[in-house]
């Protein structure tokens, strides 16, 4: 029996911080998951109008055009620098960063580890995928050992390109960081506790406890060479080997 | 006016930005431009306002870009091996249309070079320095008083056309002591208004800081308004000194410390009836074309001086265009020409 739009009740809706334009992003990719996490947490606080993100140079570059909010986007690498000016400048703005593993841990090392040693009152996203999405496939400092991208076709060789970087645990050793935590979002189950997750980090900086990280071990199908479904299935099985999921550092 | 202090150009650059209401300061030291960042670690906190030692120069322009984001007045200082780690950041800055005020008390290069005085960097802070079409707004100052207000003016600019502005010192005049009078504070109240920044999107659309966009039709546009912009500071903002040129048969073409040191060659030789005059640029981005053409129409020779292997002295040729002798004399190094040893390149030029 047909049931008139007048009696269905919304229980799922876009978030107002997320804007009304198609992801970028590809099949199966979990970026768009975790920017609509991102949103939905932005208005579940009520804080859009002062919340100013910052977009890093890959597949995120776009950020600026999901987030309904103030957004910068930065030089390759230099997000959680391009936070840390913003926030000095303007500590009751409420400040993220939203980058990948070659932003994030490879190009952009020293900015990433002095903004956690600072303790900046900061939110940081970090998406690892294990991969260079952007630029077609090439390896990340966190691709796994024997993954094969376009600049290891043979597979990641320890002795020559060194080891995956677990850039989580390096930052949870400082003793400025408030709240430290590797995420996943391949089943409902993860996605819940990931919203968790980003809902603390946000929380933290409102609370003025400080630097919050959330890291979430990310599916690229497209440069896998995986289908969607088979690409969670190698986080939930094979990534979280490397990259263990739970918090590293809760000081909150 | 305010009291009268004995300081070293440093400090003066430093308690000038104070001045002109920068709130944040990012930096990482280098010599010999320390005792900048040093004055700043001391009176910012003070103040309520932000001191960070980066832990890098490249993050030290990447926040000075986040706080530009942010609507405030912000500076970083370094000097010449410093500036090149900038130069993304500068690139970013004039890309996004964000203004901010860098310092580079140049030394020796290339390379790491030395910390003596050297005016090398002109090439990398006039020509665009990073990559893409830009150009920032370049200072020169060549005394200490100036370098004050430059400095005050160095925010001024930055502000009245979005854009990165260098204030381009040298060791002699980073270190060297004089008497000043420092520039009157800015009242924070009447600063232009920053509607472009991003402070949080209350009652109004959301404001997007970039410097790219990968349709280049719309990039295209982005860098046409980018050279309009720099066609109107051509226009307006030129500025440079003439002296003792009104019967001069050769002139002296230098900016900052060699300036002032030709000014006493220029003395000099004004003793001995050689009728020898200054052209100092002060701005040297935008360069002071129109008015050293003018000048070249009158004179014999113009001879360019500068502790570099001859950069300002392309620009000079392009001015002068063959209608005067363009001899030069150059020191490198750190190496820094006497007033003498001007007025023996002279006499080799004169008459």
């Amino acid at each position: 029996m047909p049931v008139s739009v007048e009696k269905m009740v919304k229980v799922f809706g876009r978030p107002q911080s997320l804007n009304e334009v198609r992801f970028t992003y590809c099949p199966g990719c979990h970026h768009g998951i975790l920017t609509r996490i991102i949103a939905q947490t932005i208005d579940e606080l009520e804080i859009a109008e002062r919340t100013v993100g910052i977009a890093p140079v890959g597949c995120a570059v776009f950020a600026y055009r999901w987030f309904r909010c103030d957004t910068i986007q930065a030089a390759h690498g230099r997000a959680s620098a391009v936070a840390t000016g913003v926030k000095r400048a303007d500590p009751n703005l409420i400040v993220f960063a939203y980058q990948g593993d070659g932003d994030f841990a490879s190009i952009g090392t020293a900015e990433s580890i002095h903004a956690a040693n600072r303790g900046e009152n900061i939110t940081v996203f970090f998406v690892n995928n294990q991969v260079y999405g952007m630029t077609g496939g090439e390896m990340a400092p966190t691709s796994l050992i024997g993954q094969k991208t376009t600049t290891t076709p043979d597979g990641r060789d320890p002795a020559l390109f060194g080891y995956p970087i677990r850039f989580s645990e390096m930052i949870a050793q400082l003793d400025a960081p408030t709240y430290v935590t590797r995420q996943a979002l391949y089943d409902t189950k993860r996605i819940l506790e990931a919203t968790k997750a980003v809902k603390k980090a946000f929380t933290n900086q409102l609370d003025g406890k400080g630097y919050s990280l959330v890291e979430v071990v990310a599916t690229c199908p497209t440069n896998w060479r995986m289908k969607p479904t088979e690409a969670n299935t190698h986080v939930a099985e094979v990534v979280t080997k490397t990259y263990p999921l739970g918090d590293l550092v809760d000081r909150g | 006016m305010g009291e009268r202090l004995l300081l070293r150009g440093n400090e003066v650059i430093a308690e000038a930005a104070i001045r002109a209401g920068c709130q944040c300061y990012f930096a990482y030291p280098i010599t010999p431009q320390a005792e900048l960042l040093e004055h700043m670690a001391k009176h910012m906190p003070k103040l309520g306002r932000t001191f960070i030692q980066a832990e890098s120069e490249i993050a030290a322009i990447s926040m000075v870009y986040g706080a530009a984001s942010a609507g405030v007045r912000t500076m970083t200082s370094s000097s010449s091996p410093g500036i090149s780690l900038k130069q993304e950041g500068i690139s970013y800055l004039a890309g996004a249309n964000l203004p901010a005020v860098i310092v580079n008390v140049m030394r020796g290069g290339p390379g790491l070079g030395d910390i003596a005085p050297a005016q090398a960097d002109y090439f990398q802070a006039t020509k665009g320095g990073g990559h893409g079409d830009y150009h920032i707004i370049v200072l020169a100052p060549s005394t200490v008083p100036e370098a004050g207000k430059l400095t005050m003016l160095a925010f001024d600019l930055a502000d009245r056309y979005c854009t990165p502005v260098m204030l381009l010192a040298d060791g002699m005049l980073g270190q060297m002591m004089e008497p000043v009078e420092l520039p009157e504070p800015v009242d924070p109240a009447s600063l232009p208004a920053k509607p472009w920044s991003t402070t949080g999107a209350k009652g109004r659309d959301p404001n997007i800081i970039r410097s790219f966009d990968l349709d280049p039709e719309i990039l295209k546009q982005m860098n046409l308004a980018l050279q309009e912009r720099y066609r109107e500071i051509e226009a307006k903002e030129i500025r440079y000194e003439e002296t003792a040129t009104e019967d001069a048969d050769i002139v002296i073409a230098a900016y900052g410390m060699v300036a002032r040191i030709a000014k006493s060659a220029v003395r000099m030789a004004r003793t001995e009836r050689i009728k020898l005059g200054l052209f100092r640029p002060i701005t040297l981005w935008p360069f002071p074309y129109s008015p050293l053409k003018e000048l070249s129409k009158r004179v014999k020779t113009v001879l360019t001086v500068e502790m570099s292997a001859g950069q300002m002295w392309e620009d000079v040729r392009l001015a002068v265009c063959e209608r005067a002798k363009t001899p030069f004399y150059g020191e490198l190094g750190g190496v820094v020409p006497t007033p003498r040893a001007i007025l023996s390149e002279v006499k080799k030029h004169a008459g």
